[in-house]
């Protein structure tokens, strides 16, 4: 597709930020990503162009990276840690029942273009496992019905709240925040969850506390 | 009074219960936003003296000293010097610097604003991995908190100091969480290691000066500044002083955060975390990522600092503990693990891009039940070939796992030359929804 003035706009706000503008290229990779659901041709292209690369110096770095599709992914892309501190606790036996359900593998998207999954490495949450995401988005201590339920509803076009984070978005909207676009939901969520907490609630329990210092 | 042993001491995850503790708002009403100012009264060299005697080591997984990190970059060389943040949390097993910027960000840029005022650096970045937008957006918000407030930008609260914080959002590369790694990357390049020498201290980002530190650890320094050398060093031991987000995870009955003094023991923090899942025992645990050597129930009583665990043959790495029960194929477990280290082996060096290939497709055989004895030997031989002749850190931690499990868990190897893993072990039984009704 042809990029409109708009996203090179945007382009150029995230060049702004680097002291060298070749700093930008990860972020304008996950701007071009967040137009056309993928990276394309013509979005290696546009970064080349406002750095001053060739596309082939574009291409070398948009291929090394897992979270740049080089095909159009579902608009809910959703991850399943299969890393064994998850895998062992459930991700192995979710990413079956996810694949069976939806009649797709690693990588593959559901013929209505809603889903596609990704066997995911570690997702730093190793105390929420099992982890799944939803264009990154924490769905947290899953189980093999949770997760149907999940792609189900994000399928059928239903509200799905992410446990640490807001309401479920588009793959293409998520890729917007990520190259550094506000989207107002710092908010959304809670602040900790019950896990996250484990150790506060304890020390309370048990009248522990950090030392004052003198 | 010195701090009971077993003790928990919230202090980076102190005010987490309460519901807006990632705002600005709260991070003040609990005394925030003091300390840097104090720095800025002191001097660059004080602090970095303070650092230095605090005796903080790296919260990243490989334990410098901080303090000494610092004194590398050179000062009045007329360069511009870069403070970056790595906030790539991928380690399997760590869990611990994505909570601490859900929930407490402005720690992390009090520590930034200070870190850089002492290494006299006017530009900070935050390299934090892509997979995670909601926490781009707290600590994007933070940033932002801090500008509005005057702490961040230009001649900050009239001290003549200049400070801008970037985020960066990686894309997927856990090889990114290498410092020179993450310097490419955060260049705009393929995420690979550098030769070192040079190392960062001298020619880092832009290849300026530049100080690569944890998430963790920066978060550390308000608390170092405002509380005293004194008071740090009453947590911990001579050696590993101080407070660490603990983030225990595996078959427990309570995982989560658990921030104690560096010493307490596995034991302590497994009692804390409510026990293994009722009606089973340890079977193995690693102390701090997939990348350190797993022990055993009988190292369950070692005091979690870098020197004792270490000496009982692992080591600290991030801190995460995770913990695996008996029903746990051990097989099953290293052969994932050397399927996440060839996944993200950046294939920049031989010993590291094909033997991650070879000890994978080797595992695997095991776990389909046809290893046989002399894979065994050939696994423990691509594995010295490996360790300590690869470009950086990933290929010595690919080489970790498996020696660590032919250790003690050998028979189990044995075991599947005959036995396909799924077999001896039940991955049902392993799954936390285990006879639970659903």
């Amino acid at each position: 597709m042809t990029f409109t003035e708009e996203t090179r706009v945007k382009a150029r706000e995230i060049i702004a930020r680097y002291p060298m503008s070749r700093s930008a290229l990860l972020p304008m990779l996950h701007l071009v990503q967040s137009e056309e659901g993928f990276v394309s041709a013509d979005g290696i292209a546009l970064c080349a162009e406002e750095l001053g690369l060739t596309t082939a110096e574009v291409a070398a770095v948009a291929t090394f990276y897992t979270m740049y599709h080089r095909k159009p992914v579902g608009e809910y892309h959703i991850g399943v840690c299969i890393n064994p501190g998850c895998g062992i606790l459930g991700g192995d036996a979710i990413w079956s029942t996810l694949c069976n359900r939806l009649g797709i593998g690693n990588d593959e998207v559901t013929e209505d273009g809603k889903i596609s999954l990704e066997r995911i490495e570690c997702q730093a949450a190793c105390t929420h496992a099992p982890v799944m995401t939803a264009n990154w988005e924490f769905l947290d201590n899953m189980t093999p019905e949770s997760a149907v339920d999940v792609v189900e509803k994000l399928k059928s076009g239903q509200e799905v709240m992410s446990t640490r984070g807001p309401r479920i978005r588009s793959f293409k909207e998520n890729e917007a925040t990520l190259a550094g676009f506000d989207d107002g939901l710092v908010d959304a969520g809670v602040n900790a969850d019950e896990s996250m907490l484990a150790g506060l609630k304890r020390a309370k329990e048990l009248g522990m506390s950090a030392p004052e210092a003198k | 009074m010195a701090i009971a042993q077993g003790s928990l001491t919230p202090v980076l995850s102190a005010h987490w219960d309460e519901a807006d503790s990632y705002t600005i708002g709260a991070y003040m009403r609990h005394g925030g936003y003091t300390a840097f100012k104090k720095a800025f009264q002191q001097g660059p060299d004080q602090i970095i003296t303070t650092v230095k005697d605090s005796g903080l080591r790296g919260r990243g997984g490989a334990g410098f000293p901080t303090g000494l990190k610092w004194s590398f970059v050179p000062q009045g060389d007329g360069k511009p010097h870069y403070l970056v943040v790595n906030a790539d949390e991928s380690e399997p097993g760590a869990c611990k610097d994505i909570p601490l910027m859900l929930a407490n960000p402005h720690a992390l840029i009090e520590g930034i604003i200070i870190a850089s005022f002492a290494m006299r650096a006017n530009h900070a970045f935050i390299y934090l991995r892509g997979e995670v937008p909601h926490v781009f957006r707290r600590v994007n918000n933070a940033i932002r908190e801090a500008y509005q407030a005057g702490y961040l930008g230009k001649n900050i609260m009239g001290s003549g100091f200049d400070l801008e914080v970037v985020l960066h959002a990686g894309a997927g590369a856990y090889i990114c969480g290498e410092e020179t790694a993450l310097l490419d990357s955060l260049e705009g390049r393929r995420g690979q290691p550098r030769l070192k020498p040079p190392f960062p201290a001298v020619a880092g980002l832009y290849a300026s000066p530049s100080c690569v530190n944890n998430v963790e650890t920066i978060a550390n320094i308000p608390y170092i500044v405002n509380n005293g050398v004194d008071w740090f060093r009453s947590f911990g031991t001579e050696k590993s002083p101080g407070f660490k987000l603990f983030a225990v995870s595996g078959h427990v009955n309570r995982p989560g955060i658990y921030e104690a003094p560096l010493g307490i023991t596995m034991r302590e923090l497994l009692e804390h975390a409510g026990g293994v899942r009722n009606g089973h025992k340890v079977k193995f645990w690693l102390p701090g990522g997939s990348s350190v050597p797993m022990l055993t129930p009988e190292h369950l009583d070692t005091p979690m600092t870098y020197e004792a665990i270490s000496e009982a043959g692992s080591m600290l790495g991030t801190g995460t503990p995770m913990v695996f029960d008996e029903t746990t194929s051990v097989v099953r477990a290293v052969t994932g693990w050397l399927a996440f280290y060839k996944h993200e082996s950046c294939g920049k060096c031989t010993p590291c891009r094909e033997g991650t290939y070879w000890i994978s497709d080797v595992l695997h055989r095991f776990e389909e039940g046809h290893g046989t004895e002399d894979d065994i030997d050939k696994l423990v031989e691509i594995c010295q070939q490996i360790s300590g002749r690869s470009f950086c850190a990933l290929g010595d931690a690919a080489s970790t796992p498996f020696p660590a499990a032919l250790k003690y868990f050998r028979d189990e190897f044995l075991q599947a030359t005959r036995t396909p893993a799924n077999e001896t072990y039940s991955p049902e039984k392993a799954t936390v929804f285990a006879g639970v009704a659903r």
